[in-house]
């Protein structure tokens, strides 16, 4: 796998980046100074497309007290921010963009990546966490503008150890609204869980099973929220089993 | 890193598997995979009982790519299903071509087998009802453009890929083995006469043995696109050890047939590079009847360059520099082979000037298999 610029003759013009893999050229190029978020991109990419070992969900995954939550939503929802916040005040960060759930044990591994940070969280992550473990923002890309939160050393050193998980959390970020934690049916969080995922379909009766048991001893709930200390009260509730509907 | 193609190897003798190093499993799974036959190296490794020589990281890549495969495998037979219900009034064969037949035939060829379409050979006289059944089903011609279709109906072996409107499934129809205009022209009547049943009481015919290698053969030989060359080739390889084991006299009746059907010339180059990449040694006695069935020697030898590089999986370590220069002289020997010199200017000209810009169907690179 390699980042490499294009033509010679192209490059006097216009200094692009193109993303290579064993020869091949997946994607368009991009300008230059997307070269790492493109890296990232990648990276992701080569993970979904080749990898079938486990059920692969578009979800950001963090654990505290040997208990992880599993967080699909689309983008746009704020789980990157959620997840930047929690792992900013010391959960385990698995990965802000795949949770892969292994079919035989149901656990989760690890796939800890910097976590990809959009147009205004940048800024709020700043604030809330310190600005040295934010990368350079990259203005512009196709996402918007792009900055990395580092990966926490607590988090890269635990990287091959798998998680159980324990709660099933639909986050979604709304302007102004209260902190909600409200529980939503097993079934429902199946039918999400495998319209999250990348390889549901290739994984077949294999996926169906293993969603429906994470599901089944997981807690599955919605979650709404505007403010983030509040929110992450919420989750310490749940990591603490303050409270566990 | 060493840059010894391994792939061929393990598909040629499945037990060097178990002296490879990691660094080497590493090659072997990126040539491997660029050459559509992961999944094929797990099914081999599996049924040949050296799964457990496998290192656990390596099996990760192998069970994923044959995920994939499985379940291309489950989408064939469901749509073959729908394809023989909504072809169940019209009285003619229905034959199953290169990979489903492979698959359907449960081959050794078929074991962790890709593929991008759905090919099937069906006699010409019944063509226009087979195209009318489907396109009342939902099935629709992938080429708009009135050139395409003159291309295609005109001069191909084949009418113009169908496609699915909503699964997007892409249906090859045949009517012959090669295009009407080729250089090279199989007796198609023969032998479609001679496809069976794939067994009993199932509805789909596949080719007899000794022409399934004939027609896989024809089919990587006369090609202009080679993208997947190593990956037919290894089929070829799976057929003919098969078939050679199950019938001792399978090479001298295949070589026999060839003459038959006049498909000598793909033969002799089948074996000719099986030889030299599988290291498969036929009898030499059979061989002998082929002696004659090569090209001049000058033309052998741009054809052994070419191939050589097609033949060979992309490797971090060794050089790709030939291969666009191998690519081009096998494109225009395509074309070449395909129709007389009159309508070779016509259609590569109209192509070099018409040019499109290139549309992606969905993540389906491959479908761009036997476009005009």
């Amino acid at each position: 796998m390699r980042l490499t610029h294009t033509g010679a003759v192209r490059r006097l013009v216009h200094k692009q980046i193109v993303f290579e893999i064993d020869g091949e050229r997946p994607f368009l190029p991009l300008p230059h100074n997307q070269a790492f978020p493109m890296f990232e991109w990648g990276m992701n990419w080569c993970i979904s497309t080749n990898l079938h070992k486990w059920v692969l969900i578009h979800s950001a995954v963090v654990e505290k007290n040997g208990r992880a939550v599993i967080m699909p939503a689309p983008p746009g929802s704020g789980k990157s921010t959620l997840c930047a916040a929690l792992v900013a005040r010391g959960w385990r960060l698995l990965s802000d963009e795949m949770a892969l759930i292994d079919p035989s044990s149901g656990l989760l591994q690890p796939f800890p990546r910097p976590v990809s940070l959009k147009n205004q969280s940048i800024q709020i992550i700043r604030d809330f966490a310190s600005p040295d473990v934010i990368g350079p923002v990259f203005a512009d890309t196709h996402k918007g503008d792009i900055a990395h939160l580092k990966v926490p050393t607590a988090s890269r050193e635990r990287a091959l150890e798998c998680a159980q998980p324990g709660w099933i959390i639909f986050p979604r970020y709304k302007a102004g609204a209260a902190t909600r934690l409200s529980s939503m049916s097993k079934a429902a969080a199946v039918m999400q869980l495998a319209g999250n995922s990348f390889n549901q379909d290739r994984l077949g009766d294999t996926a169906f099973r293993t969603l429906v048991r994470v599901a089944a001893q997981c807690g599955t709930h919605e979650f709404e929220y505007s403010m983030l200390d509040d929110a992450l009260r919420c989750f310490d509730n749940l990591a603490n089993g303050v409270f566990d509907p | 890193m060493n840059s010894r193609p391994l792939t061929r190897e393990v598909i040629a003798a499945p037990e060097c598997a178990r002296a490879l190093s990691l660094p080497e499993w590493e090659q072997l799974i990126v040539e491997a995979r660029v050459s559509g036959l992961l999944a094929k190296l797990h099914h081999l490794l599996l049924t040949r009982g050296h799964a457990g020589a496998v290192p656990e990281r390596v099996m990760v890549h192998l069970e994923s790519a044959r995920r994939i495969a499985d379940e291309q495998h489950v989408a064939l037979a469901l749509e073959l299903t729908q394809l023989r219900s909504i072809l169940a009034a019209i009285d003619c064969p229905l034959v199953l071509l290169k990979g489903c037949a492979y698959v359907r035939c449960k081959l050794d060829a078929g074991g962790g087998r890709l593929f991008s379409d759905i090919d099937i050979l069906v006699p010409r006289e019944h063509m226009a009802s087979v195209e009318s059944a489907l396109m009342l089903k939902g099935w629709v011609s992938a080429h708009r453009d009135a050139y395409d279709q003159r291309y295609y109906r005109q001069w191909m072996h084949e009418i113009p890929p169908m496609q699915h409107i909503r699964r997007a499934t892409t249906l090859d129809i045949h009517h012959a083995i090669t295009p009407l205009t080729s250089r090279i022209r199989a007796d198609s009547g023969l032998m479609l006469a001679s496809a069976q049943r794939i067994a009993d009481g199932e509805p789909w015919f596949a080719l007899d043995r000794h022409d399934m290698v004939l027609h896989s053969a024809t089919h990587l030989f006369l090609e202009s696109e080679l993208d997947k060359g190593l990956r037919d080739l290894a089929d070829l390889f799976s057929l003919l050890t098969e078939f050679c084991a199950d019938d001792p006299q399978f090479l001298s009746r295949l070589v026999s047939r060839a003459q038959a059907v006049g498909l000598e010339r793909p033969l002799f180059y089948a074996l000719r590079y099986l030889e030299r990449y599988f290291d498969y040694r036929p009898d030499v006695l059979a061989l002998s009847a082929l002696r004659d069935a090569g090209p001049a020697a000058w033309q052998l030898k741009v054809l052994d360059m070419a191939f050589g590089s097609v033949f060979h999986p992309y490797s971090r370590t060794a050089s790709a520099a030939f291969k666009p220069l191998a690519a081009f002289i096998l494109f225009v020997r395509g074309h070449w082979l395909r129709m007389p010199l009159h309508l070779l200017v016509w259609h590569l000209g109209r192509k070099a000037l018409m040019k499109k810009p290139k549309k992606k169907d969905n993540d389906d690179q491959d479908q761009t298999d036997n476009m005009p």
